[in-house]
């Protein structure tokens, strides 16, 4: 459904007293400047168990410092950071990371000097027993199809197979809340469409929420339950996929008039 | 790291013909050969943790130095048997909470990659400097004067024991205690890097805050790792000062700053092996040099660190790792599984 009022923002209301325990992870109020420069503004963001929420916007938008935010690599100028009910703001990364959140970053960055076994490994270490690791990495290895390149140093992947790698070694970790920075940045449409398939299979079957930052509208059409958008730091519109796409300030500001 | 039985057989012929160097060549040949495997020490203290975890340290000798002294002047003032042996945990001690401070302070305080180095190396210099302007007589704490430039002297031979009952070392059993604690350090550290710590020290190294973002707390595991070389440099810094009975600032200076840091490029950093190697070869020949009446070490050393750098980056046992595993292909195409230990997939020990 279409909506071209600005002040119209989907985004749940929050009970001022305590987070919401039905969501798994709630932010309010979050804000980081640097300097001057606002780079997220007040959001107020909320997401369900087993939701795949979409989050877009122009550059600069500040998609990024949301998650880093999120992640505990920055720390926010205010605000608060809710996750499975607990404020976890001022906990640093590895903390919120054993609570179940996961990240992939933008640019692929796995061991490239280590195999693609051995990358597996630095996560499996830190959530099974050392008997387990070979039956889990191979499954994983199936999973993300990547299993004849075990033994295969990880700087000599493809782009693609480092993406499924990445992706692979934060699901490793058993999240409960997946956090994808642009993952199909640089593949082929036929990987960008596996990837797809395993984002929703993450999701649906797993259970687990995922947020993906992404710019490609047709894949987040593939993917998404939800989408929020950003803008200038805030978040200027949240709804299904259809809402987003018909809304003509949305296409005003990142789409294009012409989509 | 190797596990083949050829590795394993090297290694023994190895410790086999170091153990056989004083039966062959003498008293002298231990007291000089015991420097040269203190100095191995704390060439390895540096590869453990700049080959395995990523932190340049500039300024090892720091905690070399200040273990032998610390050991001279707890033992000058008790050189008992139980004095001598509370100056080896005192002087272990010391260099050890030293590491774990500096590196407390600087990785919990953001200091990171080259900051590292320049702040260890600025530790070093200011030891050097403030231990060469205590020449004068208020300097001395009990019977121990730090004696500026001119070092203290008198420290007191390497002895373990309590009462009266133990073993004082002389210039043969400190050799032997020198190679037996290298050895040992090196089957120490061996099993840590093989260990899941190994693993979160490689993945530190390799993407600090990738590897953050799987749980691990990098900061403790740099800190950690920086401590675990900070013992084992003061292990050597007290082998060193026993051997010679004497300490000074030299071991402070930018010369000797410098030397674990060419000892590791040229072994190669992710070598323990070829670290401890390339020390002992170099010490040898700057002691050979030196007995000749040339002053060509320095610039012998520094042209050497400048070949390798340039001609093989990760250090000479890396290197012929890599031939040995060429080899070892073109002999046999059918691929080998490699094993699961982080230091199998890139280091030649």
């Amino acid at each position: 459904m279409a909506t071209s009022d600005p002040t119209v923002k989907t985004a749940p209301a929050v009970d001022e007293t305590g987070p919401d325990s039905s969501r798994i992870l709630q932010t309010r109020g979050l804000r980081k400047a640097f300097g001057g420069l606002t780079a997220t503004d007040d959001v107020d963001f909320a997401l369900e168990a087993g939701e795949l929420r979409c989050l877009i916007g122009p550059n600069g938008a500040g998609k990024s410092t949301f998650l880093d935010l999120l992640t505990g690599r920055l720390e926010p100028t205010a605000g608060k950071i809710y996750y499975d009910g607990a404020d976890i703001t001022g906990l640093p990364s590895h903390e919120r990371v054993d609570r179940g959140i996961s990240m992939k970053f933008q640019v692929p960055s796995v061991y490239e000097g280590l195999t693609v076994a051995g990358n597996l490994r630095i996560p499996l270490q830190r959530v099974v027993e050392p008997d387990a690791f070979d039956a889990r990495t191979r499954e994983i290895l199936e999973r993300f199809d990547l299993l004849a390149e075990r033994e295969t140093v990880a700087g000599e992947l493809s782009h693609g197979q480092q993406q499924r790698l990445e992706i692979g070694m934060a699901m490793a970790m058993e999240p409960n809340l997946l956090l994808l920075d642009e993952p199909v940045a640089g593949l082929s449409v036929e990987e960008t469409a596996d990837i797809a398939d395993l984002l929703r299979e993450i999701a649906d079957d797993d259970g687990v929420a995922v947020i993906v930052i992404e710019h490609d509208i047709d894949f987040v059409e593939t993917i998404a339950d939800r989408v929020t958008v950003l803008d200038g730091g805030s978040i200027f519109r949240e709804g299904s996929i259809e809402e987003i796409r018909t809304d003509p300030e949305v296409k005003r500001i990142y789409l294009g008039e012409d989509r | 790291m190797g596990n083949s039985s050829a590795f394993w057989l090297g290694l023994a012929v190895a410790v086999a013909v170091l153990a056989a160097l004083p039966v062959l060549f003498g008293l002298y040949a231990a007291e000089v050969g015991s420097v040269f495997l203190a100095y191995a020490l704390l060439g390895m203290s540096l590869a453990f943790i700049w080959g395995y975890c990523g932190i340049l340290s500039f300024g090892q000798v720091a905690f070399f130095g200040v273990a032998g002294y610390a050991f001279g002047i707890v033992a000058i003032n008790a050189a008992t048997l139980t004095g001598l042996t509370l100056a080896v945990l005192a002087a272990l001690g010391v260099s050890t909470a030293f590491a774990a401070a500096l590196g407390y302070f600087m990785f919990y305080g953001g200091v990171r990659d080259v900051y590292v180095t320049i702040l260890t190396l600025v530790v070093a210099l200011v030891l050097y400097t403030f231990m060469g302007q205590t020449a004068g007589g208020e300097w001395a704490i009990g019977d121990a004067r730090l004696g500026g430039f001119n070092g203290m002297s008198g420290v007191p031979d390497l002895a373990i024991g309590v009462g009266s009952t133990g073993v004082e070392i002389g210039p043969l059993g400190h050799y032997y205690v020198t190679l037996g604690a290298l050895v040992a350090t090196y089957l120490g550290l061996r099993a840590l890097v093989n260990s899941r710590f190994g693993y979160a020290m490689v993945a530190t190294r390799e993407d600090e805050d990738r590897t953050a973002m799987f749980g691990y707390d990098t900061t403790f595991v740099k800190l950690v790792v920086f401590t675990i070389g900070g013992a084992i440099a003061g292990l050597g810094g007290v082998l060193f000062t026993t051997q010679n009975n004497y300490v000074d600032p030299s071991v402070f200076g930018i010369t000797a700053a410098a030397l674990p840091v060419v000892w590791a490029s040229v072994g190669g950093r992710t070598s323990l092996l070829g670290t401890v190697g390339a020390a002992l070869a170099i010490q040898f020949v700057d002691y050979r040099l030196a007995l000749s009446g040339s002053e060509w070490a320095l610039v012998l050393i520094g042209s050497l660190l400048v070949f390798v750098v340039l001609v093989m980056p990760e250090g000479v046992a890396p290197r012929l790792h890599e031939y040995v595993l060429e080899y070892r292909e073109d002999a046999d195409p059918s691929p080998v599984p490699r094993d699961s230990s982080a230091a199998t997939e890139e280091v030649s020990d």
